[in-house]
């Protein structure tokens, strides 16, 4: 026995690493693969700031002129007031938002505390399908249901009014359906899966422990969600709001398609408006490059830019607090 | 221990009902908020069970083979065979350069990544990029490939923006299915001798090959229904009539070159709406509009099947 293992000296045993590996080229190699994302993204700040700050550089817009409500690009002087464009994403994300987190938040907590298996195995992959529904195709659907529907089921002014008080709502009726409400309509659906899976993981990420011990209190189900499973995945859920609000501000197409894009700051739901994306969508194709109404459109997507960025800077502040606390 | 025993057996005694702080109010909130929760997992599948039914009625006399195959016409229904070309010919191209560079940058995130600022500078590139909006980096695209490059609008600056786009989410699959692959694998094949390299390429990602496709497949649907990415890179115009024989890459005219205009079905259905022309808009939309869902569809499903098929195989054997 004992020659048998002084013939195989253990030594042998371990695979003489090829030339390749030698030259440590495998690490090499993945770690450009994976470097390369900084390389597209410190190239892509530096084009857009580049691009973005020509209006101010070149073109000898203040900033003051730039934070104003008027836009009128064809004009002798042209004047490029980016307010309407940003304060339209502003209301337009705040307006789907409203109505998405509450149905993401349920359908979250659905999953996570309430469904059965099978219901469970139903919802996830329908979620999943809503996720890689193209961005066109929800636009489409906008125009040819949601919109024609707003517009003939609305289409006077909506008073709401009780007796001896007197009216104490109204607001001017849908035009033509397009519209602040239908593009929030849309991106509450669009931004749907996105809240939902990350408050589902917040949910689950809770310890069963938090659970069971409440339960065992002899507190209802629902009274163990609301005093101990939501406030414990507080955080995880407010991540959850920073990243659909990110992805409804920065959607172009469909909102484009169902908002109406004209350029004034809206009153009324009901109003037609518009928002950065819709207006370089639109614009883009129509402006030679190097003029000023194409730098004002590159002003708007750096615009867009310091919203993405500093949602991702949010979205680690959020998660260092939860870590830390 | 003894202090405890007595105690419950002292209130055992008195016959408490073991939910005592549940009054008959909460007991009604809860039935409500159970409801509430169902009707929401419900609506959910209501809303795509509609979209569904409502593209299927859309379609109906509209997608035919003839739809698929024929070139676009003005005068009649005609077909969307170039555009469709061109979301495949795009697909097949993205990925081409996607797949790899993601996959190794998978690997180096999940095997080799130390707690380092590098590693932190990539986890900031990858979560920015995902939160960019996909018409910037659009825009990136016609600025450094169609502008600096004098490219113009071509199939190749098209899709290397829509990679850029999914680098991210593509790097993220992989590592996540990487790291899937249980620890005592990779300790096993280094104790029998192996180095890192050949741990990795002999055992742990024939193992997570599984998640790796399901990656593949879930970043290929992505890939397929963008088109904000595309506008400003591949072009919007109505793609000429194809010559499928003229196998010369570097002629821009040949339907296999990457240096052409390439407008994708996503985009084609922009292009139709925003310049709303044609008797048959509609028809053709809704049959463009309910093959991408049936693309996203067989994307989806394919994925789940793919991956279930491939991990029971791999783990039986």
């Amino acid at each position: 026995m004992a020659s048998l293992t002084s013939a195989y000296p253990t030594s042998k045993l371990r695979a003489k690493p090829g030339l390749l590996e030698r030259l440590d080229l495998p690490r090499r190699v993945v770690f450009v693969a994976a470097a390369s994302m900084i390389i597209v993204v410190a190239m892509l700040m530096i084009f857009i700031v580049w691009q973005g700050t020509q209006l101010f550089v070149k073109d000898g817009y203040s900033l003051g002129a730039i934070f104003d409500a008027k836009w009128d690009p064809l004009a002798d002087t042209p004047e490029f007031g980016i307010l309407p464009f940003i304060l339209g994403t502003i209301v337009v994300t705040a307006g789907a938002l409203l109505i998405s987190t509450p149905l993401s938040v349920g359908v979250a907590l659905f999953l996570s505390e309430v469904a059965p298996k099978w219901a469970k195995s139903i919802v996830q992959p329908a979620l999943e399908i809503f996720v890689g529904i193209p961005s066109v195709v929800w636009g489409w659907l906008g125009i040819t249901v949601l919109v024609p529907f707003l517009a003939d089921t609305f289409n006077g002014p909506i008073v709401i009014s009780l007796p001896i008080v007197g009216t104490i709502f109204s607001m001017p009726g849908f035009l033509t359906g397009f519209s602040w409400l239908a593009g929030s309509l849309v991106l509450s659906i669009m931004v749907l899966p996105t809240i939902t899976s990350v408050s589902y993981d917040a949910f689950r990420a809770v310890p069963q422990e938090l659970r069971t011990g409440s339960l065992a209190l002899g507190t209802t189900r629902w009274q163990m969600i609301r005093h101990i499973l939501i406030p414990s995945a507080l955080s995880g859920v407010l991540t959850a709001v920073v990243l659909g609000m990110t992805r409804a501000a920065g959607e172009a197409l469909a909102v484009q398609m169902v908002i109406g894009n004209s350029p004034t700051l809206p009153e009324a739901i009901t109003q037609p408006m518009t928002t950065l994306t819709s207006q370089i969508t639109l614009d883009m194709g129509n402006t030679v490059f190097g003029e000023p109404w194409q730098d004002a459109l590159w002003t708007m997507s750096l615009v867009l830019l310091v919203i993405s960025i500093t949602s991702v800077v949010l979205v680690r502040v959020i998660n260092k607090r939860r870590m830390g606390s | 221990m003894t202090a405890n025993a007595g105690s419950i057996g002292r209130s055992s005694g008195a016959k408490p009902s073991l939910k005592g702080k549940a009054s008959r109010g909460s007991i009604l909130a809860d039935r409500a908020a159970t409801v509430v929760l169902w009707g929401t997992g419900a609506l959910v599948l209501l809303i795509l069970g509609s979209i569904i039914l409502h593209f299927a009625m859309a379609a109906w006399g509209v997608v035919s083979l003839s739809f698929i195959l024929d070139n676009p016409s003005q005068t009649t229904l005609g077909g969307i065979m170039p555009v469709l070309w061109n979301s495949i010919y795009m697909l097949a191209l993205t990925m081409l350069i996607a797949v790899p560079v993601g996959l190794l940058g998978g690997i180096y995130m999940a095997e080799y990544a130390g707690d380092n600022i590098v590693t932190g500078a990539i986890r900031f590139a990858e979560e920015s990029i995902s939160s960019v909006p996909s018409i910037v980096v659009g825009l990136f695209g016609l600025i450094l490939f169609v502008d600096d490059f004098h490219w113009g609008f071509t199939a190749l600056a098209g899709a290397l923006a829509l990679t850029f786009f999914n680098l991210p989410l593509m790097t993220r699959l992989s590592e996540q299915a990487l790291r899937a692959v249980p620890q005592d694998e990779r300790s096993a094949s280094l104790a029998l001798g192996a180095t890192k390299w050949q741990t990795i390429r002999h055992v742990v990602v024939p193992l997570a090959i599984p998640g790796l496709i399901t990656g593949v497949i879930l970043t290929a649907g992505r890939v397929f229904g963008e088109a904000a990415v595309l506008l400003f890179t591949a072009g919007i115009g109505t793609p000429p009539h194809y010559n499928f024989m003229n196998l010369d890459i570097t002629n821009p005219t040949s339907p296999w070159s990457p240096f052409r205009p390439a407008t994708t079905l996503s985009v084609y259905i922009y292009k139709l709406n925003s310049e709303g022309l044609g008797a048959f808009k509609n028809q053709i939309v809704d049959g463009s509009a309910a093959i991408l869902i049936s693309m996203v569809l067989i994307f989806n499903l394919g994925a789940r099947f793919v991956g279930r098929v491939l991990s029971r195989k791999l783990t039986a054997s």
